[in-house]
């Protein structure tokens, strides 16, 4: 088969599931089953996108679906302020770097050079599958329906909670001051790795950097 | 003075009417009408298809009239007249751009990815579409009153980011992919001090959702309780100052047009596109500019709050009809009146180049802004409860 046949059979058979799913959340639980099967596909769908496209800036693209995904899921869960961090860092931020990085690759790229990597990858990945396989049999799952439902005594605010749990002296406030403090640490390290030394700098007319 | 547990608490606190409160157009909906075989479903689903409706209206419109003030401004500026034939002073000339842009031929280049070349269009202007279902025409109509309604629209805007990067690449011309890497630097650049010089209203009025906002703000004859007043807080105009700036920035526009730059880079990630798809990235940019100027003009400028609201509040009284169509003339009054600045600067100054773009977000306003959220926040906890006007 050649490859065009395969793109279409691939994308032909995501279609199909993405109908099967839609049907059988709305089956189950009702439009907010639905909702459910739309972002879980769109999780789930994007990351499959992303490995079976050959071309590095389509996986890139395809990382939005997985993304937007969650924080479809995150709003389900009623967890609105995680929703939004979300997409604003990872859409807005690290997706853009990140295809920034690879944007500059030609668009017909057909393959990628793993090779030695391949190994060490198959690992890593089935470490990860196993342990999310764990979790995911001893987890305590929340009660059938409870978060989908909506709650009875209302909405509560999730940037309120997060909020309470970083900035209440008796809770997270430690923890979050020192994740400041590494990323700030990491920031600045960063920053002096980076910049250039002054016997880097070429003479030019004007300065670099100059806001004229 | 209050404690870090009350600050979180005044900051996070969401009314009851924030999520799944009244929806002017789902109460009108369920009041109306409808014979026995309609299920109750149909309501708020109706009830979603109209607000869109209005919204596609609204960033239409925004364009078509957008561009025709661009046009005159840059005329007036240029000492010219600009476009005169068609109607009084040229203003039916969107409706004829229009069709014109309806008639021309779609072209896809050869080269290019059609899938994301198709995508990217829909992608940019979707994002803008999501963003300004957060913003309310006034107090009592709105389509969704977020409790976190500025971090929602921050959010939904810089996902057009990848639309415009999906465009630049997708059209494989290197003028496109040049303007798009331009963009992906410049957006994620001004993303930081926009969100940060935004806090500073934000710790000042203790809240996200702009309906809020606008409301505490009220009094003072319409105008005295804004926030951007040294009195409320001094800090308020430096950090205003850092998010102009940062909208200029976020939007594309002169004198930070690098991603289309046509003295440079023929129209930049524009450069491929024609027709209809063309006029969407358009679309998008005058929205884009309409919904950081309302945004702005809510957490700086009163929101709703000016002369004419309070007198229609006074006269006839608050929640009224006329009360609200005053408070949505004000938005839109205070929305263009940014969006007449945004251009003039764009017809006053010349083009920065990208370094000088990259020094000033992240080695001037960053900084500035950080420093003034500090600030801010030094007054709000340790002078603002002394203030007998707060």
């Amino acid at each position: 088969m050649d490859q065009q046949t395969l793109q279409r059979i691939f994308y032909g058979a995501l279609g199909l599931i993405l109908l099967v799913v839609l049907g059988g959340g709305l089956a189950a639980a009702g439009w907010p089953g639905a909702a459910f099967a739309l972002f879980a596909f769109m999780t789930l769908g994007g990351g499959l996108v992303c490995i079976w496209e050959r071309s590095v800036v389509r996986s890139a693209f395809a990382l939005m679906s997985t993304f937007m995904g969650i924080a479809g899921l995150f709003i389900l869960l009623e967890s609105d302020f995680l929703a939004m961090a979300q997409i604003l860092i990872y859409v807005g931020g690290i997706l853009a770097l990140l295809l920034f990085g690879v944007m500059l690759t030609p668009p017909d790229m057909s393959e990628r050079k793993l090779g030695r990597v391949l190994p060490g990858l198959g690992i890593v990945g089935l470490a990860i599958l196993w342990v999310g396989l764990k979790v995911a049999a001893t987890a305590k799952w929340a009660v059938q329906g409870a978060p989908l439902d909506g709650r009875a005594d209302g909405p509560i605010s999730s940037a309120e909670a997060i909020g309470v749990g970083f900035l209440a002296v008796d809770q997270y406030v430690v923890a979050f001051e020192l994740a400041a403090i590494v990323l700030t640490v990491a920031l600045v390290a960063a920053v002096y790795i980076a910049r250039r030394r002054l016997s880097d700098v070429q003479p030019s007319r004007t300065r670099a950097g100059e806001v004229g | 003075m209050l404690t870090p547990i009350e600050v979180v608490e005044v900051a996070a606190a969401s009314p009851a009417s924030a999520q799944g409160g009244t929806n002017m157009l789902n109460e009108l909906l369920a009041k109306a009408p409808r014979p026995e075989f309609v299920p109750d479903w149909v309501v708020p689903l109706n009830a979603i298809l109209i607000g869109v409706g209005i919204l596609v209206a609204i960033v239409s419109l925004n364009a078509m009239f957008g561009t025709w003030l661009e046009r005159k401004v840059s005329g007036h500026i240029q000492c010219r007249y600009g476009p005169m034939r068609v109607g009084w002073h040229g203003w039916l000339q969107p409706l004829v751009d229009g069709v014109k842009l309806l008639l021309k031929e779609d072209m896809i280049p050869k080269g290019a990815d059609r899938v994301l070349y198709v995508i990217a269009p829909a992608l940019v202007l979707s994002s803008v579409l999501a963003a300004m279902t957060a913003f309310p025409l006034s107090r009592e109509f709105f389509f969704a009153d977020i409790d976190l309604g500025l971090f929602f629209i921050l959010a939904m805007t810089s996902t057009t980011t990848i639309g415009v990067v999906m465009a630049g690449w997708a059209s494989n011309s290197k003028w496109s992919l040049y303007g798009a890497m331009r963009e992906a630097a410049q957006v994620v650049a001004y993303e930081i001090p926009l969100g940060i010089s935004l806090l500073v209203p934000v710790m000042a009025a203790g809240t996200f959702n702009l309906i809020e906002v606008s409301d505490m703000q009220s009094g003072g004859f319409g105008v005295l309780n804004w926030l951007i007043w040294p009195w409320v807080n001094p800090l308020m105009l430096p950090a205003f100052l850092i998010f102009f700036v940062a909208i200029l920035a976020e939007t594309k526009r002169a004198p930070f047009d690098l991603p289309e730059a046509e003295s440079e880079l023929v129209a930049g990630f524009l450069t491929e596109y024609s027709g209809i798809r063309w006029s969407f990235f358009f679309m998008e940019e005058y929205a884009a500019m309409l919904l950081f100027c309302v945004v702005g003009s809510f957490f700086f400028f009163g929101g709703f709050e000016s002369p004419l609201t309070s007198a229609a509040g006074g006269m006839f009284g608050d929640g009224s009809v006329l009360h609200q169509l005053a408070a949505f003339t004000t938005i839109v009054v205070k929305g263009f009146a940014g969006i007449f600045l945004m251009m003039w600067l764009r017809w006053t100054l010349p083009r920065v180049r990208i370094d000088q773009i990259m020094t000033m977000g992240y080695k001037y306003l960053t900084p500035l802004a950080l420093l003034c959220v500090l600030l801010a926040g030094i007054w709000e906890v340790f002078l603002a409860p002394y203030l007998p006007w707060r």
